[in-house]
């Protein structure tokens, strides 16, 4: 019954938000940031053993180990970027979440590096006269 | 998870008790005193939700990318 934790905390910051945010709007603001970060928390320690699986499956897989860890990480610099994103298109600032996606794509680029170079090198190995 | 979810009450209810004191103190005639306790609940409320950011930036940094 987590679900129905994570969506009464939900529910409960939403009202509280609604009500400060006729005084101080800044202060609702910082209302809905914990709520993210609370349920982000919560959900963090379930993943921890989806995690634990994937990598389980990748060793009997005899995947390599660094393929996995850039997977892990990529997933991570994904969770971030949509956390901050969509917090920071919350407080209607919606240019610099648009920004912060972009940097997010990028970066993720960048991590995939090897493994895109792999992809390319047994490409290339295929290629006959290559 | 209930026993952090506190913290939302706490934020909310510093706040609105912010907000009552910036009423009063208007209604007082102090404007300058005023804005300074609306300012001084912000700093407040961000020294709170910057632990808890950097809790979850940890949080995350152990979990998905292996390290501290």
């Amino acid at each position: 019954m987590d679900i129905i934790i994570v969506v009464s905390i939900g529910i409960v910051a939403s009202l509280l938000a609604l009500i400060v945010k006729e005084q101080n709007s800044s202060i609702a603001f910082f209302v809905v940031v914990v709520t993210g970060i609370i349920i982000f928390l919560f959900v963090l320690q379930k993943i921890t053993g989806i995690l634990l699986l994937i990598e389980q499956l990748g060793e009997r897989a005899n995947v390599e180990g660094l393929y996995i860890k850039t997977i892990l990480k990529i997933i991570g610099i994904a969770y971030i970027t949509e956390f901050g994103a969509h917090l920071i298109r919350d407080a209607g600032l919606s240019a610099i979440a648009a920004k912060i996606e972009l940097a997010g794509k990028i970066i993720i680029i960048t991590v995939a590096i090897p493994i895109l170079t792999a992809v390319i090198e047994t490409i290339l190995h295929f290629m006959p006269g290559g | 998870m209930l026993g952090e979810a506190m913290i939302l009450f706490q934020i909310a209810g510093i706040g609105m008790i912010v907000a009552i004191i910036h009423t009063v103190l208007k209604q007082m005639g102090k404007e300058e005193i005023a804005q300074f306790t609306t300012l001084m609940g912000f700093i407040l409320v961000l020294l709170i939700v910057l632990g808890k950011l950097s809790e979850l930036f940890q949080q995350i940094k152990s979990v998905f990318l292996f390290q501290g």
